[in-house]
């Protein structure tokens, strides 16, 4: 509302008023479809609700339809980035309920798929938050450029690049000949000189600095009362990481580290994502090196008619994300009864209006940037 | 720590807690608490030093058509002390104007947008949340899908590949089908 | 030692050494000029499923079990058993379909099939101008031989050949046995009507 200057008071104060936008569903820097509804009091944020369920798909419901195998594709759709730790939730998770052994080779392969699938997503999270911030394709480029080797790699060991499918219950669907773990050290030599280089262009860049510290941020109390977990999470000082706690598959002989930050901004987002990217390749060597011969399935687990006993049960595992947990409730039958994800994107939601309240717009692309949501995910 | 029920008991006073096991392999025992009772319990397990669960991971929905309520399952971890999880179950009956139990935001902040998707998705009424309204479906939609007697409605345009009871609905809606489809397998 | 814009610098350092060095460094020049050229995927790729046949298209592996239509998580596969004029099933498909705009390339139709006639292609030019009808692939379109398994995927169509083999082996080996023991039955006891 622009007045005419003969309607100026003559103290020079000009009326204003709050103004709500709704940065919609179609953007560009919305990570998805995925719509924010900001009150804005000039450029300063006032207000903020997140909007969901553009992309519902309505996977729980498909899934009481499915026999407890033909759920595995869809969870590879659910954060399409991570495939192969999805599958691996959703494994991880049936097998508990059915009281499944997964024979030791298979645990080493799942560690492998994980922490490769955790090095991309974080290699294209950091991509994107720096997209968000303006730098017009460079790291986000570099970074595709690493992770296009990784997908090459599950596109060779898989049959498909992102939607692996590749996790069984009770092991993994194919086993790794000599070729293909050549190929996996391989990319796991080459990481380090690529994270040195990708470090370079950022962690000490004065636009960088200027535009990601001191923006968003999370204090602790707020993030444990907020059930806030991975990266998020431990940027604001929680440290607690589902691999050192639950020890699931053979992170409990594994020797890495769990990076912690200090303020919990923007930029601590960012830093903690290329630290634990560091200690995913510390893990890799050293699974790498031990990778036990074996079985690579367990036996007794039948393809077709499985069917789980009564009863109900949470299996959780330590996405890239944060906590991706599944609930499952089987009533005997070759179908589940209820079948509940529980996705780390939609949680870290809850507490996008306390970290945006009082920064620009701007700020608030790159607060959400840095959440680093996958819309498969929060919408399921 | 892990509190057992007779701790429970005897820490809120007048509260029925009901132990409700899970598969043999699992060993992830629920306490059913009842619903009068919910808010003070899960207050006790927040600020108890021995147990601290002060980490709501997962709320979930539960439509048990057959024997007539809806159940909604809370799993608890503590950060500080590092064990779980804590299962609380509550039930509520499955009639609309019935459906409700309280709501938990006000100890945990995480449940407030699990709690919305269990209100969308299965028509459970949280007292005392801050903000219940619709999260996934869009605000004018009526009726919760997710409950086990939900029937879609039949707006078929093309169907490709139709099984069973879409096949069925289908050409009662008149939708296209593909040629195969429509060949019917001489008895 | 630290000097105003140092990080800048330092970033626009590794933008320039990237550039210029992908005029002569191959591993930095990350880009390929499709469809001219076409970076060849590895052998376990996998697009859509196609049957297989061993001697003729008129006599597939597939015996329209259905345990695919079943058990496939989209219900993209659409199954009719071809019937003689008495209505007897012949153990082979009449209609095949596979709508390949539901299909969601999971492979759990391949693990799944007893028979090993149904195996996933990996072709992925397969765009279509209309929208209804045309991205249903049906049995002629999907019907590929055995030697065209083996040109695309060596290794795996080596290991089902070998499979089939010892399978269809083991079963001569056995009826060979069943007609031993009858004929080793018939030459002990005495033959009918020599008594009295």
């Amino acid at each position: 509302m622009i007045a005419a200057p003969s309607t100026i008071p003559a103290g020079g104060a000009i009326t204003t008023q709050l103004l709500e936008v709704s940065i919609g569903p179609q953007h560009p820097s919305t990570h998805g479809v995925f719509r924010m509804d900001v009150v804005l009091d000039g450029e300063v944020v006032r207000a903020l609700k997140p909007v969901v369920g553009y992309l519902h798909r309505n996977h729980e419901q498909l899934a009481e339809k499915m026999s407890w195998l033909g759920s595995m594709p869809y969870t590879d759709r659910l954060d399409y980035f991570n495939s192969m730790s999805n599958n691996w939730a959703y494994a991880l998770a049936v097998e508990k309920l059915a009281g499944i052994k997964v024979p030791e080779r298979a645990e080493y392969i799942r560690v492998i798929m994980a922490e490769l699938s955790r090095l991309q997503n974080h290699a294209s999270a950091i991509g994107f938050l720096l997209q968000d911030c303006g730098a017009w394709g460079t790291p986000l480029l570099y970074a595709f450029k690493e992770r296009e080797k990784i997908l090459d790699f599950f596109e060779t060991v898989s049959g498909s690049r992102m939607m692996c499918n590749y996790f069984r219950f009770g092991g993994v669907r194919v086993d790794l000949n000599d070729e293909m773990l050549a190929m996996a050290r391989k990319i796991v030599a080459e990481f380090p000189k690529f994270l040195d280089e990708f470090e370079k262009l950022m962690t000490t860049n004065e636009v960088v600095l200027a535009r990601c510290q001191r923006v968003g941020i999370l204090p602790k109390e707020l993030a444990i009362a907020g059930s806030i977990s991975g990266p998020v999470a431990r940027a604001s000082g929680v440290e607690y990481d589902i691999r050192k706690v639950d020890k699931y598959g053979v992170y409990g002989q594994l020797e890495f580290g769990v990076p912690v930050g200090a303020v919990g901004d923007v930029y601590d987002r960012y830093y903690i994502r290329v630290l634990e990217m560091r200690e995913s390749v510390k893990i890799l060597q050293q699974v790498l090196r031990d990778i036990p011969a074996g079985p690579m399935q367990a036996v007794e687990v039948k393809l077709r008619g499985f069917k789980i006993p009564v009863g109900d049960g949470y299996g959780r595992v330590e996405g890239p994300k944060g906590e991706l947990g599944f609930y499952l409730v089987s009533e005997g039958g070759p179908k589940p009864y209820r079948y509940h994800i529980r996705p780390p994107s939609f949680i870290n939601l809850t507490v996008l209006e306390d970290m945006c309240v009082g920064h620009k717009v701007a700020d608030a692309i790159i607060i959400l940037g840095s959440i680093d949501i996958v819309l498969g995910e929060v919408d399921r | 720590m892990i509190p057992t029920s007779e701790q429970l008991c005897a820490a809120v006073p007048g509260a029925v807690i009901e132990i409700v096991p899970s598969t043999p392999a699992a060993t992830q025992p629920a306490m059913l608490v009842d619903r009068e009772h919910l808010v003070a319990v899960a207050r006790y397990l927040k600020n108890e030093p021995s147990c601290q669960l002060d980490f709501c991971s997962c709320v979930t929905g539960v439509d048990y058509l057959a024997k007539g309520f809806i159940e909604i399952v809370y799993h608890l971890y503590s950060v500080a002390l590092k064990h779980g999880p804590v299962v609380l179950k509550v039930r509520a009956p499955r009639e609309l104007n019935q459906c409700h139990v309280p709501s938990l935001t006000t100890v945990w902040r995480g449940c407030e947008f699990q709690e919305r998707e269990a209100f969308d998705l299965y028509g459970v009424k949280f007292d005392g949340h801050p903000d219940l309204r619709r999260i996934l479906m869009w605000n004018e939609f009526t009726d919760h899908p997710m409950r086990k007697d939900y029937v879609p409605p039949a707006d078929y345009e093309w169907e490709p590949t139709p099984h069973d009871e879409v096949l069925k609905r289908t050409k009662a809606a008149g939708g296209i089908m593909p040629p195969s489809a429509a060949v019917e397998v001489k008895k | 030692m630290n000097y105003p814009g140092k990080g800048l610098v330092e970033g626009l350092a590794v933008t320039a050494r990237n550039f210029v060095g992908s005029y002569f460094y191959k591993d930095r020049l990350t880009t390929v000029q499709y469809p001219e050229e076409r970076i060849q995927t590895p052998e376990n790729s996998r697009t859509f499923p196609f049957l297989v046949f061993d001697e003729s298209p008129d006599k597939p592996r597939c015996t329209a079990c259905k345990i695919c239509e079943v058990e496939c998580p989209p219900k993209c596969i659409y199954i009719v058993m071809d019937r003689d004029d008495k209505g007897k099933p012949l153990q082979r498909p009449k209609a095949f379909d596979i709508d390949i705009s539901v299909c969601m390339q999971c492979q759990i139709c391949v693990e799944v099939c007893p028979f090993e006639s149904i195996k996933m292609d990996n072709d992925y030019e397969k765009s279509k101008y209309g929208r209804f009808n045309d991205l249903v692939q049906r049995l002629p379109d999907l019907l590929k031989s055995n030697d065209y398994y083996r040109q695309i995927k060596p290794v795996e169509a080596a290991e089902v050949d070998a499979k089939l083999k010892a399978e269809a082996e083991a079963k001569a080996a056995k009826k060979a046995a069943a007609v031993a023991a009858a004929a080793a039955k018939a030459a002990a006891t005495p033959p009918a009507g020599s008594a009295t």
